[in-house]
């Protein structure tokens, strides 16, 4: 492939973030090119791979190729053991295999027409007249430089893109989630569950994911909070879990990763240079999960990129900030105040309200229903909890 | 003086220290992990985020090669 030294859009990181955004600037006719560090596009997995149904349809038709498992319930573990299972009435999500399905949407987006390039390092950007221009980038040991009207930073948690173009993008240690996960096998676990174990002394200030993945293994990883992970690591707590959980499993895979568990940075674009995906702390603060609202990211600051290409209008990139706050941003922020209610939670806590939730009838329990009960000394958070949950 | 010491063959190079680096004085490649020795204050954040121990701070200074 032969490189130019000119597209309109350059997306730093080829995850779901990327590759979503290089996709809508490509399909509104615009040249794009992906830069991903890795060798692979998808690989390592740095994820609990859940999604649900309804915003993964969105993006991608759902073949079974790319999913693990068919999830039709929540089972929630209290620091007791007691389970608390949450039927979700029929299969309305799915564990990934984050491996195949991130070359999909890198190749729904090369269909597109992005062209896509791996081990492509990027170190720097390139400024003209006040606004980011262009990328620097590593390539086979050769250093290449592109330019382009608007650089899009998809690179993750480890975004280096943003600070450079003047976005603060450095996450407060004590919101950043150290988390660690395995990929096991002999998993003895409901096929169709995704298990989540707290407790002050399985994942504080945090959770413990056992998803299952189908063929009897499992994704089992921990995040807790970085006051945590100060005084003991996150592997040493994952480490502790599959002694007593998962004594005689064969291990797979161990990744590390960390996950921004907050709000949406305060801006999101700069002159010629927005974030999406994780780079911008899109995660849902709550949940952790980040990879519907990583596309989601993607999509709307991608579509933006392309209207302020094609209508030469680069100002119009800023509208990106509102667009995404509106789309999903504002809910984050509801979503990161029931969080940090919650992380604040002691066992006993804990055990109340599992076994509050299990005097309710299997058929009639909600995420509603749950986080009312959990949080019903705290009047405020109420009113957050029924503007998100139904 | 550098006092952040990389225990490099235990580094998975997934950058959660990259993300809670108030400096950006770290830098993580495919497989490979520095920390800029003029820029580092030794906060001793990302010792404390690493989620597979692979940082550790060593007063008496850093002796690993990572340096920029």
């Amino acid at each position: 492939m032969k490189i130019k030294n000119r597209y309109d859009v350059v997306v730093v990181g080829g995850g779901p973030a990327g590759s979503v955004a290089a996709r809508y600037v490509a399909e509104a006719g615009l040249s794009v090119i992906i830069l991903e560090k890795d060798r692979d596009i998808g690989y390592p997995v740095r994820c609990g791979e859940a999604v649900a149904h309804e915003g993964l349809e969105q993006f991608i038709d759902i073949d079974p190729k790319f999913i693990s498992s068919y999830i039709d319930k929540f089972i929630m573990v209290d620091p007791t053991g007691q389970e608390v299972e949450f039927p979700l009435g029929g299969i309305k999500g799915y564990v990934l295999d984050r491996k195949i399905f991130d070359y999909e949407l890198a190749k729904i987006a090369a269909k597109n027409g992005a062209e896509i390039l791996t081990k492509a390092y990027v170190y720097g950007l390139i400024f003209k007249d006040g606004k980011v221009s262009g990328v620097k980038f590593e390539f086979q040991g050769e250093k290449y430089e592109i330019e382009c009207d608007v650089v899009i930073g998809a690179d993750g948690v480890e975004s280096r893109v943003g600070r450079w173009g003047g976005l603060k993008t450095y996450v407060n240690f004590k919101e950043m989630e150290s988390a660690a996960s395995y990929t096991i096998a002999n998993a003895n676990i409901d096929p169709n569950a995704l298990y989540f174990y707290f407790g002050e002394n399985v994942a504080p200030q945090g959770y413990l994911w056992v998803f299952a993945k189908g063929n009897n293994s499992a994704n089992v990883g921990i995040g807790i909070g970085g006051e945590i992970a100060k005084k003991k690591s996150a592997l040493k707590y994952l480490d502790e879990f599959m002694e007593t959980h998962f004594p005689n499993v064969q291990i797979l895979t161990k990744v590390a990763g960390g996950v921004p568990c907050v709000p949406t940075l305060e801006k999101i674009s700069a002159p010629g240079l927005i974030l999406v995906g994780d780079a911008a702390r899109q995660v849902n603060p709550l949940t952790g999960g980040g990879i519907y609202s990583a596309m989601v990211g993607g999509q709307v600051g991608g579509k933006i990129v392309a209207e302020a290409i094609k209508s030469r209008n680069l100002n119009h990139i800023f509208s990106y900030d509102k667009a995404w706050d509106e789309r999903m941003g504002h809910r984050h922020k509801i979503f990161n105040n029931i969080k940090n209610s919650i992380y604040k939670f002691k066992d006993d806590k804990y055990i109340n309200l599992a076994n509050a939730i299990n005097k309710i009838p299997k058929n009639e329990r909600t995420f509603g229903k749950l986080f009312r009960t959990a949080l019903i000394n705290q009047p405020s958070l109420l009113i957050d909890v029924a503007k998100v949950f139904w | 003086m550098l006092m952040i010491e990389i225990i490099e063959n235990k580094c998975d190079f997934c950058g959660t220290c990259v993300g809670v680096c108030p400096e950006d004085a770290i830098e993580v490649k495919e497989a490979s992990i520095t920390i800029d020795e003029d820029l580092c204050t030794n906060c001793a954040k990302c010792v404390w985020i690493c989620p597979f121990e692979v940082l550790k701070f060593n007063k008496e200074g850093a002796t690993n090669e990572n340096k920029k």
